[in-house]
């Protein structure tokens, strides 16, 4: 089973390799319903996305703006449930070939059982997790039970993180290291901040391969202006915004266009 | 052997912890230096001990209520006054002991949620006597339940932003709390209000409040030659509780309780007992004892005290529950409204709502020990704040009156 899963390196190096970079787009799962969300995130990959992140909806997301907070509370209104996430990384996987990461909280893989969570995730064919609220020196769970299934794991850095941490973060992660643009929440921004160029070559200088900046980033020229100092830029917001107002076919046309800024 | 009372986190047992986004892991770990200096420093507890002294209305006084403890098989009841302190709750003990850290931390600005009020009233009271500006966040059903507090904060020159995601009550409060203090962390500190949340606010917020047990502890040996047998909080993220617990954990002849928000009843879906009904799980950067469905999502807490409506606890109260040192304990939204009425009937004193739990779990420990008991209550916080809810509950109003 794990044999067929692309890794989300691997992918971040064959694009590097191309000349080109990665083009990492953020859904949740459950919005506006199970079979829906399944459905936009195929889109995405169709419309020049090159891997995913699927969001695991929570009841108390500190990391995430409005966007983000009104399409998770309704997958949960809806009936979300954890299990959910492996039927919709299974039905992507069957339609489509890009590696996918699951974006959750942590109590939520407490509770599920972190072994029993990851054990599940390789089954539907899911490359790892990103965890935004723990960092490596609390997270000894995770590094064990990534180490054994081999599950990439990515951690946050942020502009205020120390050299130390900046350290510690790149040598915990595996896949790439998310480096958050600003010091700030998910949502959509007029500029991407020029913190984002500083700490993606603070990660480098730290030994990070595969560095990918979210946070902020809703544009085609944004994506462009990323990925000319990183290997990979995230979006999130401007695609559950459009997902929200425009369906499937909205979405589609929101990630063309920031494809555009990926392969110029 | 480390006392209980010593416990310096980060962990408690195997509750506390720092679960946190990346984002804010430096404001947290500089604060917490900063804190590790200020407690070494005796300057730093001169000036607190000096605005508690002149600003607070420190030490607070105990009250013996006997005419209340008729009510409670004849045990003698002793109340610690917290409801005397300046703005009318212990929630000051903290906040200026936190606005004096963001002074020395060179802050100007300060954030902090607020369930009932009291806290987010402390910080907008400190936060204009220090001059720092101050945004307090509430959930908009508390903004609607404690009208009266937001506008004392306002009119105390605090920004009050009333939160309209999640269950908009106290946790969502924390939520948007956090986002803002991602967002502004260079020149903001949040001023946390209980002793939950991530390292080292449940120790660092303990600490602040622990001289409310020290006065207590020393004012009933001084009334009754002796300590009591049991000493009684209300509990909700539990600064209180572990503020009047903590001089008593090396006590073991002191029982300890902790009465939990039972809102419509313990055996419904509708309360706020985070240990007596919930399981361990990661909320708000703590590993603890926590309301919350299979899957981990938080459940919403139910209370008529604004104050307990939360479906956390605090780390340190997690660990002494499943050590035995303290027992926790439910009492209702009813029990808690009789138990007001009856203080305020009896002894001419009327109690926050957040503090009538307390109350209420005295009458039943009362009739549980005997007469021959002690029990000293912290009564934590006054009911002005709470007169248009008890006026509802009761019936109070005249028909077709209108305040102006």
């Amino acid at each position: 089973m794990t044999a067929g899963v692309p890794s989300v390196g691997a992918t971040i190096e064959a694009n590097r390799a191309a000349g080109t970079g990665t083009l990492i787009g953020y859904l949740p799962v459950g919005f506006p319903d199970l079979p829906t969300s399944i459905d936009a995130a195929v889109a995405l990959v169709e419309n020049g996305v090159d891997a995913l992140e699927l969001g695991l909806p929570y009841s108390d997301p500190v990391m995430d703006g409005l966007a983000i907070q009104r399409a998770t509370q309704t997958a949960l209104a809806a009936g979300f449930r954890t299990r959910d996430v492996f039927t919709a990384v299974e039905a992507i996987r069957a339609r489509v070939d890009a590696p996918i990461l699951v974006m959750t909280y942590w109590n939520p893989v407490v509770q599920y059982g972190a072994d029993r969570f990851a054990d599940a995730l390789l089954q539907a064919g899911g490359a790892g997790l990103i965890t935004p609220d723990i960092t490596p020196d609390s997270a000894a769970q995770w590094l064990a039970t990534s180490e054994r299934t081999g599950l990439d794991r990515v951690f946050l850095a942020a502009p205020s993180s120390s050299e130390e941490r900046i350290a510690m973060t790149v040598a915990a992660s595996q896949g790439f290291v998310y480096a958050v643009s600003t010091m700030g929440i998910t949502g959509a921004r007029h500029d991407v901040d020029s913190a984002a160029r500083g700490l993606v070559s603070r990660l480098r200088a730290a030994g990070a391969e595969n560095v990918c900046v979210g946070i902020g980033i809703s544009t085609g020229d944004q994506v462009a202006e990323v990925l000319a100092y990183a290997d990979g830029a995230i979006v999130g917001s401007a695609l559950v915004s459009a997902l929200a107002e425009h369906g499937v076919s909205g979405v589609a046309r929101t990630a063309a266009a920031l494809a555009q800024g990926h392969s110029r | 052997m480390t006392l209980l009372s010593d416990l310096p986190g980060p962990f408690f047992g195997e509750y506390g912890g720092r679960f946190m986004p990346e984002s804010l892991i430096a404001a947290i770990d500089d604060l917490a230096a900063a804190y590790e200096l200020a407690k070494a420093d005796p300057a730093f507890h001169a000036e607190l001990r000096e605005l508690e002294r002149s600003y607070s209305g420190r030490p607070s006084i105990i009250t013996e209520v006997p005419r209340f403890a008729q009510h409670a098989g004849g045990a003698r009841i002793i109340l610690k006054r917290e409801d005397l302190n300046h703005t009318g709750s212990h929630k000051i003990n903290n906040v200026l002991g936190q606005a004096l850290l963001t002074r020395r931390i060179g802050k100007s600005r300060v954030i902090a949620e607020t369930g009932a009020g009291q806290h987010g009233v402390a910080t907008a009271t400190a936060a204009a006597l220090f001059g720092f500006e101050c945004t307090i966040f509430m959930g908009e059903v508390d903004t609607q339940r404690q009208a009266l507090n937001v506008a004392r904060m306002r009119l105390l020159g605090a920004e009050v932003v009333s939160v309209t995601t999640g269950s908009r009550t106290l946790k969502d409060a924390i939520n948007e709390a956090y986002r803002e203090w991602v967002t502004s962390v260079e020149t903001t500190n949040y001023i946390f209000g209980t002793a939950a949340g991530p390292h080292p606010f449940p120790a660092m917020v303990r600490d602040f409040q622990k001289i409310i047990g020290e006065e207590a502890r020393a004012q009933v040996l001084e009334l009754t030659g002796r300590l009591p047998d049991a000493v009684v909080a209300c509990v909700g993220g539990g600064s209180n509780a572990i503020g009047i617990f903590n001089a008593f954990l090396d006590d073991p002849e002191v029982k300890l309780f902790g009465y939990e928000a039972a809102g419509e009843g313990i055996d419904t879906d509708q309360h706020a007992a985070a240990i007596e009904r919930g399981r361990p799980g990661i909320l708000h950067g703590a590993r603890s004892y926590l309301l919350q469905d299979e899957d981990g999502q938080t459940v919403e807490s139910h209370s008529i005290s604004a104050g307990l409506d939360y479906p956390g606890v605090g780390p340190e109260h997690a660990y002494l529950a499943d050590i035995g040192r303290a027992s926790y304990r439910p009492t209702s939204d009813s029990e808690a409204m009789e138990a007001l009425r009856l203080l305020s009937q009896t002894e001419g004193i009327i109690p926050a709502i957040e503090s009538a739990h307390a109350l209420s779990g005295a009458l039943k420990l009362g009739r549980e020990l005997g007469p021959e008991a002690i029990i000293l209550v912290n009564l934590s916080g006054r009911g002005d704040k709470d007169v248009q809810t008890a006026g509802d509950w009761f019936g109070l109003f005249d028909e077709g009156a209108v305040q102006a």
